[in-house]
């Protein structure tokens, strides 16, 4: 079992936690959080590097690293792992995210323990579930990423935490619920497994049996999708992403936006579609019409926020509806992008979380109204905070451009007047992106100091340079060489493997 | 035997981004003085390299660069930087033909006359070596723009040339004019940019290809591109016909990217970021909003140019309408302003609305296209003189210390080389012979009356207008009456040479540029001709402007009560050309009153309170019925057991019920 790398995800989680556990100062708790996110994020690499050998070397099986072990034999439930270019991107995302997230919270205040301890159990449930392939392991990693998620923001968060984190919770297990029985029917309907069982939860082999009748399709896919919409902020089920983000600590903030609402548009497509091609054919229309509304509902409410997290959340919703936009309209460039679009928001809106935590570290609030000029006194902030903003309105060389145009370009290939439409429509979301961009960036950074105090106020200190900088240095790398990724991606959006795309 | 060594070109993109990073990371590091020499060195460097990489292509007759008769495209390298798919790729090159090659000349040489210049204008600013990162990184920009081997590279380097624009504009980033004037530049032009946004995206769907070779050209034995409408034929058939709300797609792609040209080039309507642009600092203005970026749209156009012939002129007929207005509107707007920054960026929108006519009116079977080559010479031509004209206000602010030219007058005492290098600039503008401006300016004109009278009557009126405010802006501070300088600490005096050289450069540029043999070396399909200078159209245009020019004097040398006379007589007209005929106060109130209050708000309130009101409502329905129920589970003994019984009893009764 430790033979397979891919076990190591959760493995060095796991001891962390314990590391953590048995630590005795602050000290010791930073270095083994940090030492362990190096170590993920070391690995992550080098599967990647690995992974594209294995590629070139003409492997073509949809998984590699596959491991499978049973665990309970009655319901034929598997740990069973595997990754593609898809997972393997998510799981270098969410390491650099973790690495960057303990940066940023090397002075958390109180109970510095209890809180790494909950930070590494949500990234267990983040880990795993990017690299399973078993539905049930995959929903129990999905549920173990999300409980965490109420304490940490609940007892560490600021404002109106407990209704936050209620709020947060309740919705995202409203959606566990639909995701929960559209497994189920999955299952029930998933054709016998390779060893003769009747039913399976191995998404590959659901996928190639693809026995799931056309009239439970229908049930199934809505549900599904539904249930991984909510946590990927799809309109009418954003509200959560406001309120959470705005009342969750630094870190927090960057890994849920950064990862977990992550894991809403990659279960979309890898169990909702992925496994139902025909429902997806089908109803596609609808969940595009809500997601298109979700990219400029969302960019135009933050136009008018006043609280910096507000803002951000916002701007969330609108970049991670492109994220199901692009996946929904079933080709290989849309799809592809809205990959890239994931790795793209999940490092700039954790640069976003990390930046707006620094700041109102130092001035206690995140009313833009209150705050101006700060490029004069924290340049080295501000100067990022622009960084940010220009790969979030999409320019060239950043992240961001590369994301939206492989959507735009993607979505362009459909020739039916709906998805025409709405296309241009999302387009619209790069005007209105920079309105709420520039007006953050002018009110904030630029103009002359709004508040006496704030000039005693001091640039970044070392961790927090370390932190926001590793994020600028990935955004960048996207930005100015797309084609790596887009090639990491790209293959497992090919028709031999999604018979959507056929 | 390759036609040129790849690393010149490669190095003409790297070393101004090489320098930017060097700058933006080490600046804050580095003393002013090393800071702006490196600057000013890294871009002397690319000068050289441009101008031998330019020479090359017109001069050393390579067979990859011309065929013996027609100059050809070459693209010397070409890097794939993102797949969409097996067809749809962008690239990353570097294209030379003749107006990338044209570009090369140009471009390094004004950043090299501004990155000198700055280095007196700019001295002791705070922020001094982020300036020159921001010049070094629009330099970068622009040349990677120009030297675009397909419609998406230059979408990139299109964006990142805004950036660039809206990082100098708010270089001044304390003052709030500054501020609202670099987000107003951005905006708009982000604006138009969603049109060439998808504009590319429906003309890369019909014809499966981002690259300019296969648009506008076919491929010759060398390997080399020629240019030639035919070719892009295929581009246009890949349409299959194709309509969209009565007009073909192909109309509709060719007029969405000329969007984006209407934006970087500030033609009407979406010309109001331009004006506010000058609140940067003024050798900027002079670079980016005079000079270069500026005529990006222009280069689009002329990039496309074979594109918009196959279709039925209508998109040409677009550009013209949009461009003859916009000259028109921008000169008379530009004989009212007194801030002279202001002035000469409406003077600017009007020079490059020439350009955009000369390209509507160009027509193949009409000597060789000649609106084309025209247009681009007076590209070439106006951004020497403008820059100069840029440069030289930019001395005598920085001698007066305002923009305002009240704050002049009586200037050509005390700052005669700023005098005599402004005097030539309003020479070229107007078009007087010999300077530069006469010469391409009149080739506008011809092939606009080539094409119809109507056109070349109106481009000769605005020829007039821009005689009369250039003189207007000339007298008002040179001549006109002297302010009291004795307020300042200093009398105004001209500025150091480092300033002073580039005006007496490109002084002498516009005096001579006007005799380059531009038909030889600049024409729509490489095919070189000899100008003729049609003298039916250059003795009537130089009266005319002659005209003008003895009209301003006797308005404006002197001090009189004339302008204002003029002024009360035409009442509202003047007041409206004033206030710029309204046209920002008419995008505030859609910006703010429409889209910000009855957009914006509503959503967000909306959000709040009917979509999250919802969520809260469950909540609260859920709340309320474990409230309702809550007090079954009270504790108390007696009344579970009054519960227990009544129930049983109940359970009985209806049992009993339905036994009997």
């Amino acid at each position: 079992m430790f033979s397979n790398p891919l076990i190591y995800f959760v493995v060095i989680p796991v001891v962390m936690l314990l590391g953590i556990y048995l630590s005795r100062s602050m000290a010791q708790i930073r270095s083994v959080a940090v030492a362990g996110s190096i170590l993920l994020t070391a690995l992550s690499v080098w599967l990647i590097v690995d992974y594209l050998g294995l590629r070139a070397a003409g492997d073509m099986a949809p998984m590699l690293y596959r491991g499978d072990w049973m665990w309970f034999s009655a319901l034929n439930i598997k740990l069973s792992v595997g990754v593609d270019g898809i997972s393997l991107a998510m799981l270098l995302l969410s390491s650099i995210i973790l690495l960057t997230g303990s940066f940023a919270s090397w002075k958390i205040n109180p109970l510095p323990k209890e809180f790494f301890l909950w930070l590494i159990l949500l990234s267990i449930g983040v880990f795993g579930f990017f690299i399973s392939i078993d539905l049930f392991t995959m929903f129990m990693f999905y549920e173990v990423a999300l409980i965490p998620m109420y304490l940490l923001i609940g007892i560490w968060g600021t404002g109106r935490k407990e209704y936050s984190a209620m709020k947060l919770t309740l919705m995202l297990m409203g959606g566990s619920a639909f995701l929960m029985l559209s497994i189920i029917g999955i299952y029930y309907h998933s054709g016998p497994d390779v060893n003769g069982a009747a039913h399976t939860f191995d998404l590959l082999q659901i996928a190639a049996n693809d026995a799931i009748p056309h009239n439970w399709q229908y049930f199934l896919f809505p549900m599904a999708f539904v249930g991984f919409g909510v946590l990927g902020a799809m309109f009418p089920f954003h509200t959560w992403s406001p309120d959470g983000h705005a009342c969750a600590p630094t870190a927090v903030s960057m890994l849920h936006a950064g990862v977990l609402m992550k894991l809403g548009g990659y279960g979309c497509f890898r169990v909702a579609i992925y496994l139902m091609p025909f429902a997806a054919q089908e109803l596609a229309w609808i969940f595009l019409i809500l997601t298109g509304i979700s990219v400029v509902y969302g960019a135009f409410s933050a136009c008018v926020q006043t609280d910096l997290k507000y803002i951000n959340a916002y701007s969330s919703v609108s970049h991670c509806g492109l994220v199901l936009f692009a996946i929904l309209m079933l080709n290989t460039t849309a799809m592809t992008g809205a990959i890239m679009q994931m790795l793209s928001h999940g490092l700039m809106t954790a640069l976003f979380f990390a930046l707006i935590g620094m700041i109102y570290g130092r001035t206690h609030t995140r009313d833009i109204r209150q705050m101006g000029g700060l490029m004069k006194i924290m340049p080295y902030l501000a100067v990022c905070y622009v960084i940010a903003g220009m790969a979030s309105l999409g320019l060239p060389g950043l992240s961001g451009f590369v994301a939206e145009m492989t959507i735009f370009v993607g979505s362009f290939e459909n020739t039916n007047t709906l998805n025409r439409v709405f296309t241009i429509i999302a387009c619209c979301s790069i005007v209105i992106t920079a309105v709420y961009i520039l007006r953050v960036v002018g009110k904030l950074l630029f103009g002359p100091v709004q508040d006496e105090h704030h000039l005693q106020l001091t640039d970044a200190t070392w961790w927090e340079r370390t932190s926001t900088a590793t994020l600028i240095i990935c955004v960048a790398a996207i930005g100015c060489f797309p084609n790596f990724f887009a090639n990491l991606i790209r293959f497992t959006f090919s028709p031999d493997i999604f018979a959507v795309l056929k | 035997m390759t036609p040129i060594n790849p690393t010149i070109p490669l190095l003409i993109l790297a070393l101004p981004l090489t320098m930017f990073l060097v700058l933006g990371l080490l600046g804050p590091k580095m003393s002013h003085k090393a800071a702006g020499w490196l600057g000013v060195c890294g871009m002397g460097t690319v000068l050289i390299l441009s101008y031998f990489t330019a020479f090359t292509y017109f001069f050393s007759g390579n067979e990859a660069f011309t065929d013996g008769v027609n100059r050809l495209q070459y693209i010397v390298f070409n890097q794939d930087w993102l797949q969409f798919y097996d067809k749809l790729v962008i690239r990353i090159g570097f294209l030379l033909d003749p107006i990338s090659a044209m570009m090369l000349v140009v471009i390094p040489t004004i950043s090299f006359c501004v990155h000198l210049y700055s280095m007196g204008y700019m001295e002791g600013e705070r922020g001094f070596q982020r300036y020159y990162a921001f010049l070094q990184l629009f330099s970068f920009s622009m040349l990677g723009l120009v030297v675009a081997t397909n419609i998406f590279q230059m979408y990139i380097f299109w964006e990142l040339v805004g950036a660039s624009s809206f990082l100098l504009i708010g270089f001044y980033y304390q003052r709030h004019s500054a501020v609202s004037a670099s987000k107003k530049a951005f905006i708009v032009t982000r604006f138009a940019d969603l049109g060439f946004l998808i504009g590319i995206l429906v003309l890369s769907y019909y014809t499966g290809t981002f690259n300019f070779t296969e648009l506008t050209s076919a491929v010759t034995a060398n390997g080399s591109y020629a240019i030639s409408e035919t070719t892009a034929f295929g581009a246009f058939s890949s349409f299959g016909g194709a309509t969209f709300m009565g007009c073909s797609l192909f109309s509709w792609a060719l007029v969405l990217i000329f969007m984006g040209g209407m934006g970087k080039s500030a033609m009407m309507p979406l010309h109001i970021w331009l004006p506010d642009a000058m609140e940067g600092p003024t050798p900027v203005s002079a670079l980016i909003h005079a000079a270069t970026m500026v005529v990006a749209g222009v280069y689009l156009v002329a990039r496309l140019f074979p594109l918009f012939l196959l279709d039925d002129f209508s998109a040409l007929t677009f550009v013209t309408v949009i461009g003859a207005i916009t000259a028109f509107y921008a000169a008379v707007v530009a004989c009212t302003q007194v801030d002279i920054k202001r002035v000469l960026a409406f003077s600017t929108i009007s020079q490059i609305a020439f350009m955009m006519v000369a390209l509507g009116v160009a027509r193949p079977d009409i000597h060789h296209g000649m609106g084309y080559m025209a247009s681009m010479f007076h590209l070439f031509t106006h951004a020497m003189f403008k820059a100069l004209l840029f440069l030289g206000a930019g001395a005598l602010i920085h001698a007066v210390h305002s923009n305002d030219y009240t704050a002049m007058g009586g200037l050509r005492k005390y700052m005669p080389i700023t005098h005599i290098t402004f005097l030539i600039g309003c020479l070229a503008i107007a078009g007087i012979p010999p300077f530069s401006g006469f010469f391409s300016k009149d080739e506008i004109l011809t092939a606009a009356y080539e094409n119809s009278f109507f056109w070349g009557a109106w481009m000769s009126m605005v020829a007039a207008l821009t005689a009369f405010y250039m003189f207007r802006l000339y007298y008002m501070i040179f001549w006109w009456n002297e302010p009291d300088y004795s307020a300042h600490h200093h009398k105004p005096h001209d500025a150091p040479w480092v300033m002073t050289a580039p005006l007496v450069f490109l002084a002498a540029v516009s005096c001579v540029a006007g005799f380059i043999p531009f038909g030889h070396l600049v024409t729509w399909n490489g095919a070189p001709y000899t100008i003729h200078l049609d003298w039916s159209v250059a003795i009537p245009s130089v009266i005319i402007a002659v005209c003008a020019i003895a009209l301003a004097t006797f308005m404006y040398k002197k001090e009189n009560p004339l302008p204002d006379r003029v002024a009360k007589a035409t009442g509202k007209l003047w007041t409206a050309a004033y206030n710029r005929f309204y046209w920002d106060e008419i995008y505030l109130f859609i910006t703010h009153k429409i889209i910000f209050n009855c957009i914006c708000r509503p959503i967000a309130w909306f959000d709040r309170h009917i979509i999250d009101g919802t969520m809260d409502g469950f909540a609260w329905v859920a709340q309320r019925l474990s409230i309702a129920i809550r007090p079954l589970q009270s504790g108390n003994v007696q009344y579970y057991v009054w519960v227990y019984i009544s129930g049983a009893l109940l359970l009985g009764v209806v049992t009993a019920f339905f036994m009997i």
